[in-house]
């Protein structure tokens, strides 16, 4: 187990997701012999070149050809390995759809599939390797396990646990180096259930990813304004862990907040739950809208998105006033 | 009854049971075109090449078979009965209410279909994973015979696993091109001409033989002495609605088809 120190912790959030991945890939990769690690050219990307030093015979870059790399880990799933392929977020799920509807969600296959750099942080890396749609794309297929870690730490913690499970599970890795800390030391994480970082009374924040630090600083600025706000990190998105909805039945506000698109993200994901229940709270929806940003710097994008704690705090305390 | 006649013997009742699920599809019809083309092939395959115990299809030492061009289904199922993994009752279930034969296979490890194919270009890439996980796990014994057919072929997603199976010399596996010269639009030339198909798979380093997909000693042939330190590909040479006259006389028209009882009756009456 890659120990989750003080140091570590630093580490890991300097190197930002994608490194934490590769960093905690190749410690489970020393532990168990059954972990494979598939790339599509971009093994250096999430830090896997360790691990292919270390277990040559466990590397295997497929070139930049996504879908053979999915067809490919479904063969080394059925055979009984552990594959963990990854590549840019937006390739790992739209690229190559129907390879991950037939291999991971009708046949099964428990590939665990990293989806690098997702959400809006490739920033002026240009539009192509933003990724603002790939949970929606994940979440409509049956099978499919959708995990989003709020940083570098809940990283090292997903994946962990991603090996322990046979579901085919898609982990969306957002934020950039530096990536701001949410679990200072080792803590419990179990996938499908989310964990209450911040209790309060008036209002509600769910967050995914990246925003989940966001959603911190964003309850702080509430609390200045007098509201009292709650604090969930759903880094399950699919299955949705409703007993976490639960607890917030009472709250005025519903917040949901994730760095996505608004259209089948953890919004309504959300709404979907809420929809069956009676005397639901309302519920405000803080993701991307339905637009492409320019690609800009991340900070920018975060700005012009609407994604910064100060932005969301401002649209949350407009709702409830 | 010697090798060569068993699998002839074999072909024939494979082709036999595809007029049969064709014509009992009624008005929905099937894939029957394709399917036949593949009779002789299919008969080679589990009748004399590969290796398995039909009372164990999960051991790992077994051969495995991956029909890509899933939509040729009626030639896998009428093999798999062959084998003793299917009755020849179920086998009219074929795409009926309720049935596990469906037009594209749906998993079914327990008769050894370990993927769901039909989504064309998949089945390689499942073959190479397959391959290189087998390789991990020191099974040097099980080979993973691949089907894909040449109007397959357009997928480029075939043409990135050809690649990665030679980059990573993975000599247990073997494809199989069912070259029968048609596709769902028609003429594969005039579709999409992949030009020269063996030459294609050769300048992708992979170890290539030709064959007469209907001639069971030239299969056989094809299909020994494999494993050279590099993939094989054996691109059969096969006619569409191969057996059936009025088929063979029209590969365009009979991709999918219907039987009626006359035809049905002038299909069987060939099968000698």
């Amino acid at each position: 187990m890659l120990e989750l120190t003080k140091p570590m912790v630093r580490t890991l959030s300097r190197l930002g997701q994608c490194a934490a991945f590769g960093l905690a890939l190749t410690a489970l990769g020393e532990e168990n012999k059954q972990v494979v690690a598939l790339t599509a050219d971009l093994g250096g990307h999430a830090a896997l070149n360790k691990f292919k030093e270390q277990f040559p015979e466990r590397f295997f870059n497929f070139g930049i050809a996504e879908q053979n790399m999915i067809g490919a880990a479904a063969g080394f799933a059925k055979e009984g390995f552990i594959p963990f392929a990854s590549t840019f977020g937006t390739f790992a799920s739209m690229r190559v759809a129907d390879q991950i509807r037939v291999n991971m969600g009708y046949n099964g296959a428990g590939i665990k599939l990293v989806g690098l750099t997702s959400g809006i942080c490739a920033g002026v890396l240009g539009p192509t390797h933003i990724c603002i749609e790939d949970m929606t794309v994940m979440r409509s297929i049956p099978n499919i396990t959708v995990v989003s870690p709020a940083d570098g730490a809940a990283t090292v913690k997903a994946v962990y646990a991603a090996a322990k499970s046979d579901a085919p599970i898609y982990l969306r890795l957002t934020g950039a180096m530096n990536n701001p800390i949410v679990y200072s030391g080792d803590f419990d994480f179990e996938i499908g259930k989310a964990i209450t970082l911040k209790e309060g009374e008036d209002v509600a924040l769910i967050a995914t990813g990246s925003m989940v630090y966001n959603s911190i600083k964003a309850a702080e600025i509430l609390e200045e304004k007098g509201i009292s706000a709650s604090v969930i990190d759903m880094h399950t998105v699919k299955p949705l862990d409703r007993s976490a909805i639960d607890k917030v039945m009472g709250s005025k506000l519903i917040v949901t907040l994730e760095e996505h698109s608004v259209n089948g993200g953890l919004g309504e994901a959300v709404a979907h739950e809420l929809a069956g229940r009676k005397n639901s709270p309302q519920q405000l929806m803080i993701g991307i809208e339905d637009f492409y940003p320019h690609a800009n710097e991340y900070d920018v994008l975060m700005e012009e998105c609407g994604l910064t704690s100060e932005k969301a705090a401002e649209k949350i305390a407009g709702k409830l006033s | 009854m010697n090798d060569i006649s068993k699998i002839e013997n074999a072909a024939v009742q494979i082709r036999k049971n595809i007029i049969k699920m064709t014509y009992n599809t009624g008005r929905k019809g099937a894939h029957v075109g394709g399917a036949l083309s593949l009779a002789e092939i299919m008969a080679v395959l589990y009748t004399g090449v590969m290796k398995y115990d039909k009372d164990n299809m999960s051991d790992p030492l077994r051969d495995r078979l991956i029909l890509s061009k899933g939509h040729s289904s009626m030639a896998l199922y009428a093999a798999l009965e062959q084998a003793g993994l299917l009755t020849d009752e179920e086998l009219l279930t074929f795409m009926e209410k309720d049935t596990r034969l469906t037009a594209h296979p749906s998993l079914n490890p327990g008769i050894g279909i370990d993927f769901a194919t039909g989504s064309l270009g998949m089945g390689l890439s499942q073959g190479v994973g397959t391959g290189l996980a087998l390789r991990l796990k020191g099974n040097n014994t099980s080979r993973i015979f691949v089907i894909v057919g040449d109007g397959e072929c357009d997928e480029g997603s075939v043409w990135e696993a050809a690649m990665s199976a030679a980059n990573y010399k993975l000599e247990n596996i073997v494809c199989l091109v069912d070259k029968n010269g048609f596709q769902y639009d028609g003429d594969t030339r005039e579709v999409m001409d992949k030009g020269d198909m063996a030459a294609k798979w050769r300048a992708f380093g992979w170890d290539v033989r030709e064959a007469d997909g209907h001639n069971i000693e030239e299969l056989l042939a094809a299909l020994d002495n494999l494993g050279n330190g590099r993939p094989t590909a054996v691109i059969c040479n096969t006619v569409k609605g191969k057996g059936v006259s009025f088929m063979e006389a029209s590969g365009k028209d009979w991709h999918k088809g219907t039987l009626n009882e006359k035809q049905y009756e002038a299909a069987m009456a060939e099968q000698v």
